[in-house]
């Protein structure tokens, strides 16, 4: 173990909402019945306890582990994981439940780029306001004013208003601000995300210098090349807890290891399909929809997860509707390690595909066929999400892993690529040249 | 949140973070580490205030002005309120100043965690800033009325009292009531945006129960000290005691009263607010 110093431990944190806490609000009305029939409730007996276990949802529990001065910590983890609640615990945005974080410095965090940016306020404007936003003081943004600029690549519009700007501009700008600040123990997420490859390179950059100024960073990514290239060490977190800690390449590969492992099954329902849940948003009074399973099948209707390219793979979604559903959209992509996605499609895109149907109460199963000839040697997640507009939407990521074989005929059969669609190819001989 | 030194930490001072419960005092140091970021969010209001309006800044003195105008027609010429010999129009701009100071406040600072969600979901700032910077930012608009109010006096050939030196204290007074009140808005607006939409009715209810477009004279004297139970009654009688003097009434017990209902309403708010603030981020 190295003998720097501590800037960051965290002992037995968890974190827990009450289901439903999420909802945009809260009306009065609910208060107002609350009270009205507490006085029926008194009559009736003892009031139920207001937070049974079953009502919470842990986002995260019982993580602990130190940092150490100059490390670069990733954390990895599916979508739902507890990544971002961790980072918004360690930067203040959201106390915990439970244990607690000490921190040995002080803390900037980029969650998002361009906090607090406003529009109609001009370039040098925005620098200022979303520099102290992030906990700089003016004076330090003045000595770095050229700095940031210059990293933005935005002199001639320093007096435009923003959103005069193209989008990669605000982001570059906004990116610039935050690369200049200066604490102890800075968070970043995703961040790298936006702008070109080139300005990517450039934040990566940014961030390597960073941490050899001796200052500490932790960085969740989904982009797993990033984690181990910059990070000497990373966390994985699954369902809340921590899974591993150690070195970058380890915790990436017991990622993909589990990522694929968890997922050979080809039919997915209950709790396996519950767990696959990374988003679940319902807006007014009930759910209309629930997804009762999601299965993978072969041409015989037989439930697979491994195909040869010449082979068609069929997604099955079951659901059941509760109330009457105006139209409901469904979206399949299949996406690699890095989260990129390689194919999306969408009910929508089919005028045949029912998108605008009005669903009655009853059990429903949509199917979506992937087309033999399309796919190469590719190991993909397959994810999918039911949206109801003005209602409800459950997003389900990772719910199997799909392996697709190339199996053409002629020398080079293997030779990765996602794609490996049949085309037509011709050759002629040419027209002599005149 | 607390700050001890911890020697595992080479010997530094650490912050620890953990679930908050039951009474919280105010982080005043940490309030002081952010102050130009209050600067910041004031000067961003004041900016940003009469963006894309035609006459711009001349919005700050046209409001006022036209407001007082209207009070002059409809109170002054028809509803032949008492107003102790003082011209009508005084009697209601010296009221009204600090009266829109407090109304925009309110306004503007019930709607801030909304209009400001990033501001509390993506990142840590003191967020008792995000109500009190629209309060602030008032000021301007404010002291543009006072300005205007000052030539009305000398229209009318009105010199104020020596005790109007007292004024600023009450400018504090109008202040202090702004943000006691807002407290308690802006936080009850996160969870109940309820209180939003309620706001246009609660406010035009407060204006009718504030001597603002009559004088508290209209009160039998014996009464007359228990509007200010009121604090904005408290503020404006004060505004009158100093800068027009006894003849818009004494204020003495009514002033006392308003104190202590805006002590009690903003130590109760920052309470409150420090309560709730825990799960802003949560619920927002």
């Amino acid at each position: 173990m190295s003998s720097e110093p501590l800037v960051l431990r965290v002992e037995g944190l968890g974190k827990s909402y009450r289901i439903g806490e999420r909802e945009p609000y809260k009306a009065l009305r609910d208060v107002l019945t609350d009270a009205v029939t507490a006085p029926a409730r008194l009559v009736r007996g003892p009031r139920r306890k207001k937070a049974s276990t079953e009502d919470r949802i842990w986002a995260l529990s019982d993580v602990s582990f130190d940092v150490r001065r100059g490390e670069v910590l990733g954390l990895i983890g599916r979508n739902g994981a507890g990544k971002s609640t961790l980072l918004k615990i360690l930067s203040r945005i959201t106390d915990p439940t439970t244990g607690q974080v000490t921190l040995g410095g002080r803390v900037g965090s980029l969650l998002e780029v361009g906090t607090g940016f406003h529009p109609e306020l001009t370039g040098r404007e925005n620098i200022f306001l979303n520099g102290t936003i992030l906990g700089m003081r003016r004076a330090e943004i003045g000595q770095r004013f050229d700095e940031i600029v210059e990293f933005a690549g935005v002199a001639r519009f320093l007096d435009t208003p923003v959103k005069r700007y193209s989008s990669g501009m605000q982001v570059r700008l906004a990116f610039a601000v935050a690369a200049h600040l200066e604490p102890e123990i800075l968070l970043v997420d995703e961040v790298l995300a936006v702008g070109d490859a080139e300005f990517q390179e450039k934040c990566l950059g940014k961030m390597r210098d960073v941490t050899q100024a001796g200052r500490t960073v932790v960085f969740v990514s989904h982009n797993l090349a990033a984690v181990k290239s910059l990070c000497t060490r990373a966390l994985l977190l699954e369902q809340g807890k921590l899974a591993f800690d150690g070195p970058a390449h380890e915790a990436v590969e017991r990622y993909l290891q589990h990522a694929g492992g968890a997922r050979e099954s080809a039919v997915v329902e209950g709790d396996a399909l519950a767990a696959r849940l990374v988003k679940s948003k319902v807006y007014g009074d009930s759910p209309l929809f629930d997804c009762t399973r999601i299965a993978v099948l072969d041409e015989t209707g037989t439930p697979s997860v491994s195909f040869r390219s010449d082979e068609e793979a069929t997604v099955a979604i079951d659901f059941t509707v509760v109330r009457t559903v105006p139209s409901l959209r469904l979206l399949v992509t299949l996406s690699d390690a890095n989260q990129t996605i390689v194919l999306r499609t969408e009910n929508i895109d089919d005028p045949d595909g029912g998108a605008a149907t009005r669903l009655e109460p009853g059990d429903y199963r949509s199917t979506v066929v992937l087309p033999r000839g399309l796919l190469g040697d590719a190991r993909l997640d397959l994810n999918v999400s039911l949206i109801a507009e003005v209602n409800q939407v459950l997003d389900y990521a990772g719910v199997a892993e799909l392996s697709f074989r190339f199996s053409g005929h002629g020398a080079n059969a293997r030779g990765k690529a996602y794609l490996r669609p049949l085309l037509p190819w011709q050759t002629d001989v040419a027209a002599p040249v005149a | 949140m607390s700050t001890v030194t911890d020697s595992a930490f080479g010997g530094g001072r650490v912050t620890i973070l953990r679930s908050r419960r039951g009474w919280a005092a105010l982080d005043l140091g940490e309030l002081w580490d952010y102050r130009e970021l209050l600067f910041f969010l004031v000067w961003r209001d004041v900016k940003l205030r009469y963006k894309q309006t035609a006459v711009g800044a001349a919005w700050v003195i046209l409001q006022p002005v036209l407001q007082a105008v209207v009070f002059t027609i409809v109170f002054g010429k028809f509803g032949h309120l008492p107003s102790a010999g003082i011209p009508y129009s005084v009697l209601t701009f010296t009221a009204l100043v600090p009266w829109l100071l407090f109304v925009n406040a309110l306004t503007s600072s019930t709607r801030s965690f909304v209009d400001n969600q990033p501001l509390v979901t993506k990142v840590y700032i003191p967020r008792i800033f995000i109500p009190i910077a629209p309060v602030l930012s008032g000021l301007v608009d404010f002291t543009i009325g006072l300005g205007v109010l000052a030539c009305i006096l000398a229209w009318y050939g009105i010199v104020p009292p020596l005790h109007v030196l007292l004024l600023p204290f009450f400018i504090l007074f109008a202040i202090l009531t702004s943000i006691a009140v807002t407290l308690w808005l802006s936080a009850l607006n996160v969870r109940y945006r309820d209180v939003q939409y309620t706001l246009p009715f609660l406010s035009q209810a407060w204006f009718f129960a504030t001597p603002v477009a009559y004088s508290a004279l209209v009160f039998p004297s014996h009464l007359r000290m228990w509007i200010g139970v009121n604090p904005m009654a408290g503020v404006v009688q004060g505004f009158r005691w100093a800068i027009i003097g006894h003849q818009a009434g004494q204020v003495g017990h009514l002033m006392l009263l308003s104190f202590g209902v805006v002590l009690l309403l903003l130590v109760g708010g920052l309470e409150y607010f420090r309560r709730v603030e825990r799960s802003f981020a949560d619920v927002v």
